[in-house]
C-alpha cells in the first residue's frame, strides 16, 4: 500500500489488479463452529439426492416435468406460492440472524465461505500455510512447484465435479447420472450444466474467493443496513488494546504504557478478506471470527484475559467502563485482568439488548409465515380444479327440453395414488351434469374432460347464470373442490 | 427485406448503438486513472490514502475505491462480445448478420425438431387399424388432447358441435361415417353449399309451403295443407336432397328427413335456409398433421359417435 497522501498531479490509478490473500489457518471457538457448519452443510448438499421416498428420489426438482417432488410433496407450478414463502422465510430469517449477530450466514454458512474453506484446506495439505504458500507463489517454476500445483488443482477439480455432478443430480434422477457418464450416454446440455458448475465452483473456491463477497454480492452490502447499535459484531476493543506495541511477555504493559494489543498482526494474517479489523467495523467484513480465535491464542499466550477482539455491541463497547479489563490496563487492574475470566465484559449490555423491537419483529413475522406456510401445507388439496366455458358455442338445444353448455373441466391430480372424483353442480333450479359424472385420474397427472351441463329448457333466460360446479374426491378426507363458472341460455 | 418503411431507420438504430459501444469503451479508458486535483492534508491515515483530492462543499471528500482489474476486463469482454454479435446476428439497423439468422428461420428449426421427436410417437399409430386405435388408451389419450387443442373451436369440447358445425358424437353424418370418409373431411375439408332457393322455389307462399313440407319429412308439420302444396315445389330441392329428403352423403346433402338440424329446425331457421342458402367450411388440415395424427383424430370421432 502506498502510504502517501495524493499530491498534485500525481496519477491515481482507479482500477487495481486484486491482490492474493494467503489467509492463515487458524483453529478455536469460532473456526470449530464453521467447521461443523462445512461438515453439516456438505452432508445435507451431496446426500440428500441419494434419499428414496417411495420409490422415487426424495427431492428431486424435475424442471422437464414441471413438478418439485420434496419428500412427501409433490409440488406444480401452481404451488409455485410455497416456494415463495421459503424465500421470504430464508429472507426474515437472514434479517433476524443479522440483527442479532452480523453477517453470520456469510461467516459460517454461505457456499463461498464454506466452499472456500474446503479449498483451502486442500490447499495447505499440498502448498502449506500461510508462508509456504506465499514463498511458492514467489518462486521460480520448478518440477516441485508444478506438482504441488497440479496435485492442488486436481484435488480441486475433484471436489468441483462431485460439487457439479451433486448440482445436477438435484434437477436430473442422480442414481441413474453415473451409469450415464459411465456409458457417454449423458445429454449435451446435462453435461453442459455439470461441467459449469464444477467450474464455477472451481473458479469461486480456488480464485474469486473474498472478490466475490466485495465486488459482487449484495446480501453483503445490504447486510449491513440491517446493523444496529446492538448487533453483535467482531470489533477490536480499541480502548483496552491501544496502544498497541510489542514487549516481553513478561513486561508489565502499564509500565512500558501499552494496551492488550501486542501487535502481533495474526489479526490481519488469518483474515479471509485480507483486512485489519483493528480499524474498526468495514464492508469487506464477513464475520468469519477468525480474528478472535487467533487473538485469544495470542492472549492466552500473553497470560492476558481474552476478548481483545470479539463478538460484542457497539453500545456494549462504548459504555461505560464497566469492568477491570475494559480500558487500557494500569497498575493493580493488570493483576485483576491476568486472572482468567469468566465472563466477557459488556455481557450484561449485550443479553438486556437482544430482545429488541427489531428482533421482536423479525421473529414475530417470521413465525407467522412459518406456522402459515406449515399450515397451507398440511391441509394443501392435491386436487387442483379449473373450468374453463367453451367460448365458441353460446349454448345448445338438444333433445327432450334442455338446454346444454359445454365445459372444458380441468382435473389435476397431484397426489400419487389415483383417484376417482365425482363431479355435481348446483346454481340453477333442476340444474344437471350430462356427461360421465366419475372421472378417474392417474397418479401426478392431470386430465382435461368435456362436461357438459344442461338446465330444463323452461327455465327463465337471464344474462350470464352463476352455477358452481363440486368436484368431490374419493378420499374422504379431502374436501371437495368448488369452481363458479356461468351457463347461458339464448333468449329468443 | 428490411422491415423499415424508410431508409432513415437503418440508421437511427446503427448510429446510436455503436456510438453506445464507443462511448463505455471512451469512458472506460479515460476512467482508468486520475490525476489528483488538489493535495488534501486535512485528513490523516488510511482515508488521506484513499483520496483523490476532490472536495465539494467544504467537506464532502471524494475517496477512491479502486475498481478490481478483473471487472474492467469483464466490461472489455462485454465490449467485444457486443461488437461479435452485431457482425454475426441482426442487430444494427437492416444488417441481417453473417450467420443469416432469422427469427423464421429460429422457429421453422424448432418445428422440424419437435416433428422428428414426435415422429417416433407417431410411428407406431401408422398403418393401425380404427378399432384399435379405439382400443388403446394412449392412442385416445393423444387423440383426446389433440381434438381439444384443434377441434374443439368449432365442434366443442365434447363434440357435439353448435349451430352451423356439425354434432360429430352422434350416428349422423353428412358425409358419411365411414372410417375412410371421416380421414377426407379432415384431410382435405369439406365445403358444405346449399345456393339461396327462394327463385327457384317460387313465391313467398311457395317457400313457405316446402317449409312445412321439410317439416312433414319428420313429422313436425303444423301445416298439413300447406306440405301438400310444398310437395310438388320440392322438385327443385331433390336434386341434392332426393326425392325422399334424405339427403345425399357424396355432396354433403343433409338428410331432412332425421331429427338433426345443423342450422336449425325451426320454420323461421327453415325459411331462412331456404331464402339465403348456407355456407359451412370444414378447412383442409392436410398441412397441419401428419397422416397417423388425422388417423388418431378420426378413431377419436368415430369413437364418439359409437358410445350414442
Amino acid at each position: 500500500m502506498i502510504e502517501s497522501t495524493a499530491q498534485k498531479g500525481d496519477v491515481i490509478w482507479l482500477y487495481q489488479a486484486a491482490q492474493k490473500i494467503y489467509p492463515r489457518s487458524v483453529s478455536g471457538r469460532f473456526a470449530r463452529w464453521r467447521w461443523s457448519m462445512v461438515v453439516l452443510t456438505q452432508l445435507v448438499f451431496y446426500g440428500l439426492p441419494w434419499l428414496a421416498w417411495n420409490d422415487r428420489q426424495a427431492v428431486l426438482f424435475d424442471l422437464g416435468a414441471r413438478k418439485f417432488y420434496l419428500f412427501g410433496v409433490v409440488l406444480w407450478p401452481q404451488d409455485f406460492i410455497y416456494l415463495t414463502g421459503l424465500l421470504v422465510m430464508c429472507a426474515l430469517a437472514l434479517f433476524l440472524f443479522t440483527a442479532v449477530a452480523g453477517r453470520l450466514w456469510c461467516g459460517y454458512a454461505c457456499p463461498q465461505t464454506v466452499y472456500t474453506e474446503i479449498f483451502l484446506w486442500i490447499e495447505r495439505r499440498f502448498e502449506g500455510d500461510r508462508h509456504a504458500r506465499m514463498k511458492l507463489d514467489q518462486g521460480p517454476w520448478n518440477l516441485q512447484k508444478l506438482v504441488r500445483k497440479g496435485s492442488k488443482h486436481l484435488a480441486w477439480s475433484g471436489v468441483a465435479l462431485l460439487t457439479g455432478f451433486t448440482f445436477v443430480g438435484y434437477f436430473e434422477p442422480i442414481r441413474e447420472l453415473p451409469m450415464e457418464i459411465l456409458t457417454l450416454s449423458v445429454s449435451g446440455w446435462t453435461l453442459f450444466w455439470m461441467l459449469f458448475y464444477s467450474v464455477a465452483t472451481w473458479g469461486n473456491a480456488g480464485f474469486m474467493r473474498e472478490q466475490v463477497c466485495k465486488y459482487m454480492c449484495p446480501y453483503a452490502r445490504f447486510q449491513s443496513a440491517m446493523f444496529d447499535r446492538d448487533t453483535l459484531t467482531v470489533t477490536y476493543d480499541q480502548r483496552r488494546g491501544e496502544p498497541r506495541g510489542s514487549r516481553p511477555r513478561t513486561a508489565d504493559p502499564a509500565q512500558l504504557n501499552l494496551g492488550s494489543c501486542v501487535d502481533c498482526n495474526l489479526c490481519v494474517q488469518v483474515c479471509p478478506t485480507g483486512i485489519d479489523i483493528r480499524q474498526g467495523l468495514q464492508y469487506e467484513c464477513i464475520g468469519c471470527a477468525a480474528c478472535v480465535d487467533v487473538c485469544d491464542d495470542v492472549m492466552d499466550r500473553m497470560n492476558y484475559p481474552r476478548g481483545l477482539i470479539r463478538y460484542t455491541s457497539e453500545r456494549a463497547i462504548s459504555g461505560p467502563l464497566n469492568g477491570p479489563v475494559s480500558g487500557p490496563l494500569t497498575g493493580p487492574a493488570i493483576e485483576t485482568a491476568r486472572r482468567p475470566s469468566t465472563s466477557t465484559p459488556g455481557n450484561s449490555e449485550i443479553w438486556s439488548h437482544l430482545l429488541r423491537p427489531r428482533t421482536l419483529i423479525y421473529t414475530t413475522i417470521l413465525l407467522s409465515i412459518f406456522s402459515l406456510w406449515v399450515a397451507a401445507l398440511t391441509v394443501r388439496n392435491p386436487l387442483r380444479v379449473d373450468v374453463i366455458r367453451d367460448r365458441t358455442a353460446l349454448a345448445r338445444f338438444v333433445e327432450d327440453d334442455w338446454v346444454e353448455n359445454v365445459y372444458r373441466l380441468q382435473l389435476m391430480n397431484s397426489d400419487e395414488h389415483p383417484h376417482r372424483y365425482r363431479v355435481s353442480v348446483a346454481g340453477i333450479p333442476g340444474i344437471r351434469v350430462a356427461s360421465a359424472a366419475q372421472i378417474l385420474v392417474d397418479a401426478a397427472s392431470n386430465r382435461s374432460v368435456a362436461l357438459r351441463i344442461q338446465v330444463p329448457e323452461a327455465t327463465q333466460p337471464g344474462h350470464s347464470m352463476p352455477i358452481e360446479i363440486q368436484i368431490t374426491s374419493d378420499d374422504p378426507s379431502r374436501q371437495p373442490v368448488l369452481e363458479k363458472s356461468v351457463f347461458l341460455i339464448p333468449s329468443d | 427485406m428490411s422491415d423499415f418503411s424508410s431508409g432513415l431507420w437503418h440508421w437511427y438504430i446503427t448510429i446510436p448503438t455503436l456510438l453506445g459501444i464507443a462511448g463505455c469503451s471512451w469512458l472506460l479508458w479515460t476512467m482508468g486513472k486520475h490525476r489528483a486535483t488538489d493535495p488534501d492534508q486535512s485528513i490523516a491515515g488510511t482515508e488521506a490514502v484513499k483520496s483523490t483530492g476532490h472536495v465539494w462543499d467544504e467537506d464532502l471528500r471524494e475517496l477512491n475505491n479502486p475498481l478490481p482489474r478483473w471487472w474492467v476486463g469483464l466490461f472489455v469482454i462485454s465490449i467485444v462480445f457486443s461488437l461479435g454479435y452485431l457482425v454475426v446476428f441482426p442487430g444494427l439497423g437492416s444488417f441481417r448478420g453473417n450467420a443469416g439468422w432469422t427469427s423464421t428461420g429460429a422457429h421453422q428449426t424448432e418445428v422440424t425438431e419437435a416433428a422428428q421427436q414426435l415422429a417416433p410417437l407417431y410411428a407406431r399409430f401408422e398403418g393401425t387399424e380404427i378399432p384399435a386405435l379405439q382400443a388403446d388408451p394412449k392412442a385416445m389419450g393423444i387423440a383426446e388432447r389433440l381434438f381439444l387443442n384443434n377441434c374443439a373451436q368449432c365442434h366443442g369440447s365434447d363434440g357435439r358441435g353448435s349451430k352451423g358445425f356439425p354434432n360429430l358424437a352422434d350416428a349422423d353424418w353428412l358425409y358419411g361415417g365411414t372410417p375412410e370418409a371421416v380421414i377426407a373431411s379432415i384431410t382435405q375439408g369439406r365445403g358444405g353449399m346449399m345456393p339461396p332457393m327462394a327463385a327457384a322455389v317460387g313465391s313467398t307462399d311457395d317457400v313457405a309451403n316446402v317449409v312445412q313440407y321439410v317439416l312433414s319429412l319428420s313429422g313436425k308439420t303444423t301445416d298439413p295443407a300447406g306440405a301438400k302444396l310444398g310437395a310438388a315445389k320440392f322438385a327443385v330441392c331433390a336434386g341434392c336432397h332426393g326425392a325422399d329428403g334424405h339427403g345425399n352423403q357424396a355432396i354433403g346433402a343433409p338428410n331432412l328427413a332425421d331429427r338433426t338440424w345443423l342450422y336449425g329446425g325451426s320454420v323461421e331457421a327453415i325459411r331462412h335456409t331456404i331464402e339465403h342458402g348456407r355456407h359451412g367450411v370444414m378447412p383442409a388440415h392436410e398441412s397441419k398433421f401428419s397422416s397417423s395424427q388425422i388417423r388418431l383424430l378420426s378413431a377419436y370421432v368415430l369413437g364418439m359417435g359409437q358410445n350414442q
